[in-house]
């Protein structure tokens, strides 16, 4: 395993003024599926475009396959891109479309054919070669920029917001394709997109940013389970927040004195201390609904009164008054039809247990305030 | 029931009035062309017929198929000079500059000149062009000619060079627009796969703005085969062109009947190049998403 891109404190900045991507470090390993996540106008698109060259970075270099490329046009780079709004050339063909690069390098036609065909065929539009992309609908136009984008074996192949003008059915098809594409290829991808479930279901590894810089970077689980910050805590997954001071700090083990109780969570930043103010993450489904005099054990003890349950299918959403502050979330998998048949009904009382190891803690730091 | 012909009834007002305009001053004036093109002229005026002479004459007498020839010429000569000039003009516009505010006002200062009298344009190329006009100061000035030429003005060169410089904005606005909307990934994904920048202009660039060239081309070729002042203006006696013909028909040779052929002909050449133009710009019709 060795890096294929490297970028290596790269800056982008439009007009001296705004700041698109700042101070950004990132390796690549080869082979590796790694996706950019954030919000819209968080340098995730702009980092991507220095890659493949259509941004010129102002200050730090870019490396591909050990090579500095920071200079290079596009033209000179062995990556390749699959563009959001596709970009099919509508005045070719499929099959003239998957060749223009080679095609247009010279490379002779008897060994294009075959290479088209075969790239065609790995995303099962062979039948649609003749045909103009006008013809073709959303998932189609997406093989096609893919079949294109691969046809000329980059080194890394880069994906910018790809699935983002699909529905929703559609959208979680091409995530598995795209996924088996890059298994069975064991190309590199750098993926973009700003949709978190996406990220998780589809990479090796995701890396968060905001503002121009890198949040976390990490494995989906462990971005879920163990956010860096409570901005990736609320940025991936649902997350209900709990604001608390400090009574007590074993080791990572912090104890918060909030909603008239006292709950346990782990510290996931540095530089907690007793007195101070915390915020505290819950993954919804990480509570435990308590039935009738059941025991908590371990894990910390919260009452509320319940306020709505929101039939999702196989689970339900029930959100609970505890007092003060936002509803708190507590998704239920609901097994069987008595599962449903016995939830809560609004305006009862319920006791819900949150184990320790499920709890982050964050220095408050003034964000999300309601 | 009602509602439907109340929404009828509108409807036919509100198009009547655009249609009655179009039949009273299009359709007739041309029916009226139309008929005197079959009269025969007979001294001092002409008799109403139904004869083809006029047409015949038009066909065989060098004369006149020599004029519509040249002015098929000087036409297609335009179009070129025009999209020579515009293109490059445009494409700068629309790719290299990067400030919306500057390209609108180049822009604007490509059109403006529209506003301005089109004989007053006209005319200042016959100072520019003229025995003692700029061109040829300058050269006397710089010492290439030893004395003043007649050879830039009253000619074919000198008719070319005014109406080009008249019809750039019409080949321009066509090529701003179908450029402008060439979506930029486009080109970004030829770069990207291996393409350098010429080829990405011969291979994608240039055939989505043909929509454009093909407008452009249709305004300048259809605007210059029905221009009279510039060969009146700057085109001396050997550039007379069809509508000069035309006009001195009904004028000074009162010849109203060959006039009306000559200007049915021009109709029909100029009805010819718009239907080509429109088929060619729906085979080329391409969906940019």
């Amino acid at each position: 395993m060795s890096a294929i891109v490297e970028i290596q404190n790269v800056t982008k900045t439009y007009g001296g003024k705004v700041t698109a991507v700042d101070d950004l470090s990132l390796a690549v390993e080869e082979g590796e599926f790694v996706t950019l996540l954030g919000p819209s106008g968080c340098g995730k698109t702009t980092t991507l475009r220095m890659i493949a060259g259509f941004e010129i970075p102002t200050r730090g270099r870019i490396m591909l396959a050990g090579e500095d490329v920071t200079d290079l046009p596009p033209y000179h780079r062995q990556v390749n891109t699959v563009f959001q709004d596709y970009a099919l050339f509508p005045h070719m063909t499929i099959q003239e479309n998957v060749g223009y690069g080679l095609r247009v390098a010279g490379v002779p036609k008897s060994e294009v054919g075959p290479k088209v065909k075969d790239a065609l065929v790995r995303v099962g539009l062979l039948d649609k070669a003749a045909d103009r992309p006008a013809m073709l609908s959303g998932g189609q136009k997406q093989r096609v920029a893919l079949a294109r984008a691969l046809v000329r074996q980059p080194k890394v192949l880069l994906l910018d917001e790809p699935l983002s003008a699909l529905d929703a059915k559609l959208r979680e098809a091409m995530q598995v394709e795209i996924k088996h594409l890059h298994e069975q290829l064991g190309l590199t991808f750098v993926f973009v997109t700003h949709d978190q479930r996406e990220a998780l279901v589809m990479s090796d590894r995701v890396v968060v940013m905001d503002q121009g810089k890198i949040v976390q970077s990490g494995t989906p689980s462990e971005l879920y389970d163990q956010p860096a910050s409570a901005y990736v805590a609320d940025f991936i997954g649902n997350s209900n927040k709990l604001r608390g001071r400090v009574v007590d700090i074993q080791g990572r083990q912090v104890r918060v004195k909030v909603l008239g109780t006292e709950v346990s969570g782990l510290a996931r930043q540095n530089g907690i201390s007793v007195g101070d103010l915390v915020l505290m993450t819950v993954r919804p489904e990480k509570v435990q609904l308590l039935v009738e005099e059941e025991e908590a054990g371990s894990a910390s003890l919260l009452s509320g009164t319940v306020l709505d349950n929101l039939f999702h299918g196989s689970t339900c959403r029930m959100e609970i008054d505890m007092g003060e502050g936002e509803p708190f979330v507590v998704d239920l998998q609901l097994r069987t039809a008595l599962d449903q048949a016995n939830l809560a009904a609004p305006g009862s009382r319920v006791r819900l247990a949150i184990d320790p190891a499920t709890v982050s803690v964050f220095p408050d730091d003034g964000a999300f305030a309601s | 029931m009602r509602e439907t012909t109340r929404r009828q009834l509108t409807a036919t007002a509100i198009v009547s009035a655009p249609l009655m305009w179009t039949l009273v001053f299009l359709f007739i004036p041309y029916l009226v062309m139309f008929t005197y093109s079959f009269y025969l002229k007979k001294f001092p005026t002409f008799v109403p017929a139904f004869e083809f002479v006029n047409y015949l004459t038009i066909i065989s007498d060098p004369q006149y198929y020599q004029v519509l020839l040249r002015t098929a010429k000087i036409a297609l000569t335009v179009a070129v000079c025009s999209f020579l000039i515009a293109y490059p003009l445009t494409y700068f516009l629309v790719f290299k500059v990067k400030s919306a505010r500057l390209r609108s006002i180049l822009y604007m200062a490509v059109i403006v000149p529209l506003w301005v009298s089109y004989l007053l344009r006209a005319y200042t190329w016959k100072t520019i062009l003229g025995n003692e006009g700029i061109l040829n100061s300058f050269l006397v000035w710089s010492g290439i000619l030893s004395q003043p030429t007649d050879i830039f003005l009253y000619n074919q060169f000198s008719m070319v060079v005014t109406l080009t410089y008249i019809f750039v904005p019409f080949m321009v606005m066509p090529l701003y627009a179908s450029l402008e909307k060439i979506p930029r990934s486009m080109i970004e994904a030829s770069k990207d796969l291996g393409v350098g920048p010429l080829r990405t202009f011969w291979h994608v660039t240039l055939p989505l703005s043909m929509p454009g060239v093909i407008a452009g081309a249709t305004f300048t070729i259809c605007l210059t085969f029905g221009d009279f002042v510039a060969p009146f203006l700057v085109g001396g006696p050997n550039g007379a062109m069809i509508a000069t013909i035309i006009q001195s028909q009904f004028g000074a040779a009162l010849n109203w009947p060959l006039g009306a052929a000559l200007s049915i002909i021009m109709l029909i050449i100029v009805l010819t190049i718009i239907s080509v133009s429109d088929r060619l710009e729906r085979a080329g019709r391409i969906d940019l998403n």
